[in-house]
């Protein structure tokens, strides 16, 4: 039987889940559909976030000083990084772009962990946010609430920048076909150090927020990669509101299955990923062809 | 005089001396030396005890959720090795027998990180096996990687030494010949940590379990679930069964929170308990619920923070503030602090002690040859450990040890900022372990 109050708590739970996976994604989707480059060193951005902004509020212990150090920070390392390694794999194999992402975040996470150790550390919410909130049908922690409002700011905000802007309207267009882009006369290559220092902040911004709910660790990053794949393949390769509409969905899944068996979230979140392979291989919102 | 003798010795002395040893060997009361000394190849040996070092292998997670206990494990393991190999007061006390090194050999420990898990470690051993023809194999620091490397050991045909390991199973269904356990486990834990929380909380209350998808929660839960039910009337209300690497417990602690509990008995370890324990406060259920740990971890305390684990109830392996009633704890601690900069968990304690009794065995055994080490054991001789004296089941190859009961310090109370828990109760283990053929312990053969 179905107990009402649990239920309702459980969507709250896959909201803000599903939130939080949404803004990872985005950013993982946008590299991916803009550069064609599966960045698996994406968890690690968003560990970077976490760490950045750890550091700053240990200095400053201002919560607003954190979240603003750990996403420039992150977005800092993204536009290095491509600088530096992904430009040289946009015109090799795939698989060479996953070895070589894949070992950069073995880099990332274990020069985290020489310089810090493997234990926890904590990062509190800002005092107004410390607590619970009493719903009336609910009582729920107060941080959690004001996060699913920061992630969607930080949705709408990206929103913006890739469809109200020029910059956002360049972008688009990479994804589209990046080869008519730079033969009109854009730098492609300018606009790809943006959007990969863009991709990594949303990922390096989604560390930092979530810190006061997880207590940040060197391999934080590798579940939750391993989650934003599939809220990406659900949504749709390249797909930003793709990206929105499979991480809520998946945070769903994952809560709404915990409630009957915690021990088949997972399953379930895998069947549904598989289910939208075979129905519809290019994802929820995808465009059929798309690379 | 032993070098005056030696200068003048002949050739055809030396032989004479090397027959009569070889002699001495044959008769009763060194049944070791002449078992050894005739038996086929098994496993590394000879070939890994034939050079002047002897090399053993550790395959313990420096990655993943429990990264900060392993590495504080492997610690105790270099710092055994380094007192085997100097011959330091200790181990001395530990295993009297060795002197600067093992039957003459220095000790050298190889290392690789397992991940906590089973198919990494078993591939570390097996190439330290193929590379360096290691003669004996430690780590664990999840059940799962401890019950694999048993099944490796007993094919290989070479010693285990399971690291933190608290799985019934390690020393239960699973058990082998050839594979030991220094630690405490579900069923000690239980019954040292239930009669306490009988007598401070009373009988008949609710309880919830959190419990990680694996060999050591499932029998930890089972064991105290089995306990509190029997001797107090207590009931589970739910049981909130989560894959080990876990970040967000915000659904289990949801069904936690309907479910009327009084108590949250958390079996999650490593960084599994820190997430779901700080969870737990961010919704509310600490301090309405009261929490329990029945198989305390390092670093809890220390990643949670005092406000959390302040009158909490907690079974461990040992605790440093010991070192005020046990001289042999206090010389560990002392060693420990001094080279590493911190006071010594849990792990390290374990690591320590099972390779100090190891060396132990093989050093009264006189022989590397692994099934006469592993009669060694058997005997179930009364040996020191840094909590007392203790012994080996020769049934399940269980090491009877006591179970300390702790409770979290508040902040005010802690003396130093490692100062978290308070000793209530050392448990004696004679009266907390099953009978040897409960858990299904079958050990299979020598050779």
């Amino acid at each position: 039987m179905i107990n009402w109050a649990n239920f309702i708590s459980q969507c709250f739970n896959g909201l803000v889940l599903g939130a939080l996976l949404a803004l990872i994604s985005s950013g993982l989707t946008i590299i991916y559909g803009t550069l064609g480059v599966l960045n698996l060193a994406h968890g690690a951005m968003f560990m970077l976030g976490g760490y950045a902004g750890w550091i700053a509020y240990t200095y400053t212990e201002s919560f607003l000083v954190a979240a603003a150090a750990g996403s420039l920070f992150v977005m800092i390392v993204g536009v290095v990084v491509e600088r530096i390694i992904i430009r040289h794999f946009y015109t090799r194999p795939h698989e060479d772009q996953l070895l070589v992402t894949f070992g950069l975040s073995v880099v990332l996470v274990e020069a985290v962990r020489f310089a810090f150790g493997s234990l926890s550390q904590r990062v509190p919410p800002p005092a107004p946010l410390v607590g619970i909130t009493d719903l009336g049908f609910m009582i729920y922690p107060t941080y959690r609430l004001a996060l699913l409002g920061i992630v969607a700011v930080a949705l709408l905000v990206l929103y913006f920048v890739l469809y109200k802007t020029r910059i956002g309207m360049i972008v688009r267009a990479g994804i589209e076909d990046s080869v008519m882009v730079d033969s009109l006369g854009i730098n492609v290559y300018r606009v790809f150090m943006l959007v990969f220092g863009i991709g990594a902040m949303a990922a390096g911004f989604a560390g930092i927020v979530n810190a006061p709910v997880v207590s940040i660790a060197p391999d934080m990053g590798e579940a939750i990669l391993v989650q934003t794949f599939v809220v990406v393949v659900i949504g749709g390769v390249g797909s930003f509101p793709g990206a929105i509409i499979g991480g809520l969905i998946a945070g769903e899944i994952i809560s709404i299955t915990s409630m009957f068996n915690p021990g088949y979230s997972y399953i379930m979140l895998f069947l549904a990923m598989t289910l939208v392979l075979v129905l519809r291989p290019h994802g929820l919102l995808g465009q059929a062809g798309r690379e | 005089m032993f070098h005056d003798l030696k200068g003048g010795l002949s050739r055809r002395r030396v032989m004479q001396l090397g027959a009569s040893v070889a002699g001495a060997a044959l008769i009763p009361g060194m049944p070791n030396l002449a078992w050894a000394a005739g038996e086929p190849p098994i496993g590394t040996w000879p070939a890994g005890s034939q050079g002047d070092t002897v090399s053993v292998g550790a395959a313990v997670p420096l990655t993943g959720s429990y990264a900060a206990q392993g590495a504080d494990e492997l610690k105790g393991w270099e710092l055994a090795v380094e007192h085997i190999n100097t011959g330091h007061e200790l181990m001395k006390k530990l295993a009297p027998k060795v002197d600067k090194g093992l039957l003459g050999k220095k000790v050298k420990l190889l290392s690789a990180d397992s991940g906590a898990k089973p198919n990494n470690a078993v591939q570390s051993q097996q190439t330290f096996i193929n590379d360096n023809k290691i003669i004996m194999m430690t780590g664990s620091t999840s059940s799962a990687v401890a019950v694999a490397l048993n099944k490796f050991a007993q094919r290989e045909k070479i010693l285990y030494l399971a690291g933190i390991s608290g799985s019934n199973d390690t020393t239960g269904k699973d058990c082998v010949r050839y594979g030991f356990r220094q630690n405490f486990f579900g069923q000690t834990a239980a019954a040292a940590i239930g009669p306490v929380l009988l007598k401070q909380f009373g009988k008949g209350k609710k309880a919830a379990f959190m419990t990680p998808d694996y060999t050591y929660g499932h029998t930890v839960t089972k064991s105290v679930n089995d306990y509190l039910t029997a001797n107090g009337g207590w009931k589970m209300v739910t049981n909130q069964v989560s894959p080990l690497g876990t970040q967000d417990y915000s659904q289990y602690l949801t069904n936690i929170a309907n479910s009327g509990a009084d108590f949250l008995i958390n079996v999650n370890w490593g960084r599994d308990a820190v997430l779901s324990t700080q969870q737990a406060k961010q919704f509310g259920l600490l301090p309405k619920m009261t929490l329990v740990i029945p198989y305390q971890i390092p670093f809890l305390a220390k990643e949670v923070g005092a406000e959390i684990t302040e009158g909490v109830f907690a079974a461990t392996d040992f605790w440093w503030t010991q070192e005020d009633q046990y001289p042999l704890a206090k010389l560990f601690v002392d060693a420990f602090k001094k080279k590493y900069g911190y006071r010594p968990e849990w792990g390290a304690e374990n690591a320590y002690v099972s390779f100090a009794h190891w060396a132990r065995m093989v050093s009264e055994a006189g022989t590397f040859y692994p099934p006469a080490v592993i009669k060694q054991y058997e005997k179930g001789e009364t040996i020191p450990s840094l909590l007392g004296d203790v012994h080996y089941r020769p049934e399940d190859h269980q090491c009877i040890r006591p179970v300390v009961i702790v409770r979290g310090k508040a902040k005010k109370a802690m003396k130093n900022d490692e100062d978290f828990w308070e000793v209530l109760e050392v448990v004696p283990g004679a009266g907390v372990m099953q009978k040897p053929d409960e858990f299904g312990c079958k050990l299979g053969d020598y050779t």
